[in-house]
């Protein structure tokens, strides 16, 4: 039996049964990073010897009698999420040797849970970008095709569960950076509702659109990893005090009756063909599901792209302030005077779509633009999130691509940024809106790579957008295709 | 009187006596080991985010209901950015276009005059870290402990008009918040900060001149001088034909100056925009009202209340109600002993002149106080019972300071008992008349001057314990024989 091609619900049914440990199993997943990792680049950080011992230790807490379904499973977490004495980059030289004196608070819970930490996955530098192309130590390639990207920013994620390096990952999601990279990679990526989990301890790109999100190989480990870090947190005033249901056992069931909602603004010109088909053929799998579909409308969708880019990068210019070389990380520059220090910190530690958010941001709040940009784009927002109540007010869910194209070569949109930021473009409004969505495998292009699904909820409704999605996974066997070796 | 009108608005950084910071638990103690205060979120490591402390708020409304504000339902926090070393996150954490408190007004008194000077905010913010440049010149530290410590900001409009005014407006903000004993004061320490925006115009016009704004004032006297020494500057600049330029400039305490700082031409931007990472802050009409039910006595209701109670003039009740801790010390001494008059005189004068001597009147609360207000009220009962006299209850006074005694066992063990018996005096005057038959005769002979001498003969012959107004009668008696 290869361990490193099981589910965590299927590594978590054999670990309960006792019919693997979990030092076996993690000792299977390191070993299968090691082989594969030269190539793909999931992994910034491997941390060998702290996952044997936490699988140690997951084994003697299941001998005495402890159970749960992370319990003694190796995962990989992004590396903007901090883990104590652990090295974590946010795939930035300027953090490139910051060890995180604390845990945030998802990589506390999945350790009381009894995960296995494996390593920190490769990512765009702070989250910025959508093909982990901008890392600012190496591109993440797609296990599908080596020539192409993994997505982004939560590239490293995605790619280290389409090459069964972990069972499950967690990535983040700003504009999409779960989502897209597990549509380019054929897994299954969720981002929450914004509030649903805490953000402390993860690296801020933009506070008000950030959401952590599961990534695993299929519907159900998503729902294990989200029960596992949902719920408030007293260090996250933006968390929300409600209770978390039981996603798992929520699961199955029919989903006939439920009203489906497919948005006509997404299936765009200049769509990839295949695209459009597969997400056609997939929501005739929903209605034959029982499901009721019916087109519906968002009218701002075309202004999302636009309002998302002010509204990220006016935050990621004030919350990357801090890596100003004073406290921790890069410092260049120390013999000369103040001014320079930051400069020279500044210029060396960030790469080059860092900088250019940061610019953009720095001018929609500067004086005498703010009204024009900054404020604009919270208006626009507002209308953005009442386009999305309007349509819920009378559908349960909405269903749309996940991206308008499957995984690009590596390099092709690099000198076009505008080419990039559109890769997000079915993904933005959700976070502008602060919506759960989530993204599933929906078939393969010409070329063999995978497509994504994306279905949309209502606010803290995760539990219905992960029905549709298990639904759909069980009538369709997309998820059961793995990469060949 | 000058041709030129003076217009004045104070910005006040009053620090709040919390226990723990405002958007973290670390302790906000003073004087601890640099960065030992300190957390991730005040460090701004990555991935640390702010949690409001409740308590900052309460403290903000108690100040807002106190200065007689409207207090906001709905407020929010915004971030304020630039780069500084002491400010970790790269932004500051305030308020902007939605404070907390809106509209006030604090009513002072200035040379017997009333006036009220009304104030646009009071928002809520955190304080940055402080930067400490070696001696040497080759190293720059930095300590954070006071990073994060919330403060209040609280804005006048610019209604101030002249230095007096300025300080008799700062002296009553201190005495509100030292009743609500939200802030301790401080101006040395810095808990209690002041910013002075100066301009003039030609008496009579109504636009604004260019503004001024002095920083670095750490007493009142500083803020006086540096306001007066700015007035006199801004009335030559212009007076000589010259313009102003608005600028930030320093007051040098040591030359009594202002020096230019920055120019305002390069205005700072802060790109203000809303705090992602905090809620709207919003307060409810319940909590305002159980605020304001526990809102103590506050200067003016007690100032209005001594000389009510106690029948002090006007200007005693003002003196001992401006700071709390005084006023207190004044109605436990009148509890102990009612002769309200001559316990304020005591407490005006030679108590509060010992207070500042020591700088005990730094303090939020004087803890120390050199007399407790007990042996205060039983020395004015030994004078008013005629035990001792005035002049030499200064002696007592300043031995009860030094030595830590009641006033009765130092009259006991000096033997300081005043001398009402007429034998003594008596005795006294005798030998006095006897020493200095001269002086008699040229008294009698109607040089009246020569009284007094005689009273300062016979004080010095009964060590000054004799009654005087005893001596005085036998004495007259004696001479006018």
């Amino acid at each position: 039996m290869d361990l490193t091609r099981l589910t965590i619900e299927e590594a978590a049914a054999l670990l309960a049964k006792k019919e693997i440990s979990s030092v076996e199993l993690t000792g299977a997943a390191v070993e299968r990073i090691r082989a594969t990792d030269t190539e793909i680049h999931s992994f910034l950080t491997v941390t060998e010897d702290v996952a044997l011992a936490q699988a140690q230790a997951a084994d003697a807490r299941r001998a005495r009698g402890e159970t749960g379904p992370l319990l003694g499973v190796p995962v990989g977490i992004k590396d903007v999420i901090l883990t104590k004495g652990i090295r974590t980059t946010a795939g930035s030289k300027i953090l490139e040797h910051f060890v995180a004196p604390y845990d945030a608070t998802v990589t506390r819970k999945l350790l009381d849970a009894g995960a296995v930490c494996v390593g920190k996955t490769n990512c765009d530098e702070f989250a910025m970008g959508s093909s982990t192309e901008n890392s600012g130590f190496v591109v993440t390639r797609n296990p599908w095709d080596r020539s192409r990207v993994p997505g982004g920013s939560s590239g490293g994620s995605a790619a280290a569960i389409a090459a069964a390096q972990c069972q499950g990952t967690l990535g983040t999601d700003t504009g999409g950076s779960v989502r897209q990279p597990a549509a380019c990679c054929g897994i299954v990526g969720m981002k929450p509702t914004y509030g649903r989990v805490s953000r402390y301890g993860v690296v801020a790109y933009a506070s008000s659109l950030d959401q952590v999100g599961p990534m695993a190989r299929t519907v159900t480990g998503c729902a294990h990893l989200l029960a596992a870090i949902a719920g408030h947190d007293p260090h996250d005033s933006t968390s929300v005090p409600r209770p978390v249901p039981d996603y798992v056992s929520l699961l199955a069931g029919s989903i006939k009756g439920l009203r489906v909602g497919i948005p006509r603004e997404y299936f765009v010109e200049g769509m990839q063909a295949d695209v459009d088909q597969a997400v056609r053929s997939a929501v005739r799998v929903l209605e034959r599901l029982g499901a009721q579909v019916s087109e519906v409308s968002l009218p701002h969708t075309e202004y999302a792209v636009p309002t998302y880019y002010l509204i990220a990068t006016a935050e990621a210019s004030s919350n990357l302030a801090r890596y100003d070389g004073i406290r921790y990380g890069l410092r260049l520059g120390e013999q000369e005077a103040l001014l320079k220090m930051y400069q020279r910190t500044r210029a060396g530690g960030f790469g080059t779509e860092v900088k250019r958010r940061i610019m953009l941001g720095t001018y929609a709040l500067s004086a005498g633009y703010y009204d024009a940009y900054y404020l604009k784009a919270q208006k626009v927002r507002t209308l953005i999130r009442r386009d999305f109540e309007q349509v819920f007010s009378t559908q349960d869910v909405i269903v749309t691509p996940t991206a308008p194209t499957t995984a690009f070569r590596i390099g092709e949109k690099t000198s076009d940024p505008l080419q990039m930021y559109l890769s997000d473009i079915f993904t933005i409004s959700i976070n502008l809106a602060g919506l759960p969505g989530l993204s599933l495998p929906c078939g393969f292009d010409r070329n063999g790579l995978p497509i994504g699904l994306q279905v949309v909820g209502r606010p803290f409704e995760e539990e219905k957008v992960f029905q549709a999605a298990y639904a759909y996974e069980q009538a369709t066997e997309w998820h059961e295709k793995t990469v060949d070796e | 009187m000058s041709s030129y009108e003076t217009i004045i608005g104070l910005e006040v950084h009053a620090e709040l006596l919390t226990q723990s910071k405002v958007f973290c638990a670390c302790s906000t103690q003073f004087g601890a080991p640099p960065n030992q205060n300190t957390c991730p979120v005040c460090l701004a490591m990555p991935g640390a985010l702010p949690v409001l402390n409740r308590r900052v708020v309460e403290f903000g409304i108690r100040a807002g209901l106190a200065a007689n504000c409207q207090i906001a339902s709905h407020s929010r926090w915004a971030r304020k950015n630039y780069f500084y070393p002491d400010l970790p996150k790269g932004y500051q954490i305030s308020q902007y276009e939605l404070p907390l408190c809106l509209n006030g007004f604090i009513d002072i008194e200035d040379n017997g005059e009333s006036k009220r000077v009304r104030l646009t905010r009071i928002h809520m913010e955190e304080d940055t870290g402080k930067n400490i440049h070696d001696a040497h010149g080759d190293a720059s530290l930095v300590d954070f402990n006071r990073c994060g410590v919330p403060l209040l900001e609280i804005v006048s409009e610019p209604e101030i008009r002249s230095p007096q005014e300025a300080s008799a407006y700062l002296r009553k903000l201190r005495a509100i918040l030292q009743y609500l004993e939200i802030c301790d004061g401080n101006m040395e320490e810095g808990s209690f900060r002041c910013d002075a925006n100066v301009s003039i115009r030609p008496r009579g016009s109504t636009p604004l001149g260019t503004k001024v704004e002095i920083k670095n004032m750490n007493s009142f006297r500083a803020v006086e001088r540096a306001i007066e020494y700015e007035i006199k500057r801004q009335t030559e600049v212009l007076g000589g034909g010259g313009r102003l330029v608005q600028e930030t400039r320093l007051w040098d305490p040591d030359r009594e100056l202002t020096r230019s700082m920055r120019s305002k031409e390069s205005a700072d931007d802060y790109r203000y925009f809303p705090e992602p990472d905090l809620l709207p802050l919003l307060v409810s009409d319940a909590w305002i009202e159980e605020v304001r039910r526990h809102l103590p006595e506050l200067p003016d209701a007690r100032r209005q209340r001594v000389v009510r109670e106690y029948g002090l003039p006007e200007y005693d009740a003002l003196v001992l109600t401006l700071r709390k801790d005084v006023a207190d010390y004044y109605e436990a001494a009148v509890r102990q002993y009612r002769n309200p008059k001559a316990l304020s005189n005591w407490v005006m004068g030679d108590l509060l002149r010992i207070i500042r001597e020591r700088k005990l009147d730094n303090a939020l609360v004087i803890h120390d106080w050199p007399v407790p207000p007990e042996r205060l009220a039983a020395m004015v009962e030994l004078i008013d019972s005629g035990e001792i006299s005035g002049k030499i209850a200064k002696a007592v006074f300043d031995e009860m300071v030094n030595t830590g005694k009641t006033a009765v066992q130092i009259v006991a063990e000096q033997g300081l008992t005043q001398i009402s018996d007429e034998g003594p005096i008596l005795n006294a005057i005798d030998s006095v008349i006897a020493a200095h038959a001269d002086k008699v005769a040229q008294y009698r002979s109607g040089k009246d001057k020569l009284f007094g001498f005689f009273v300062g003969q016979v004080m010095k012959a009964t060590q000054g314990k004799a009654n005087p107004q005893k001596v005085n009668d036998l004495l007259r008696e004696k001479l006018d024989r």
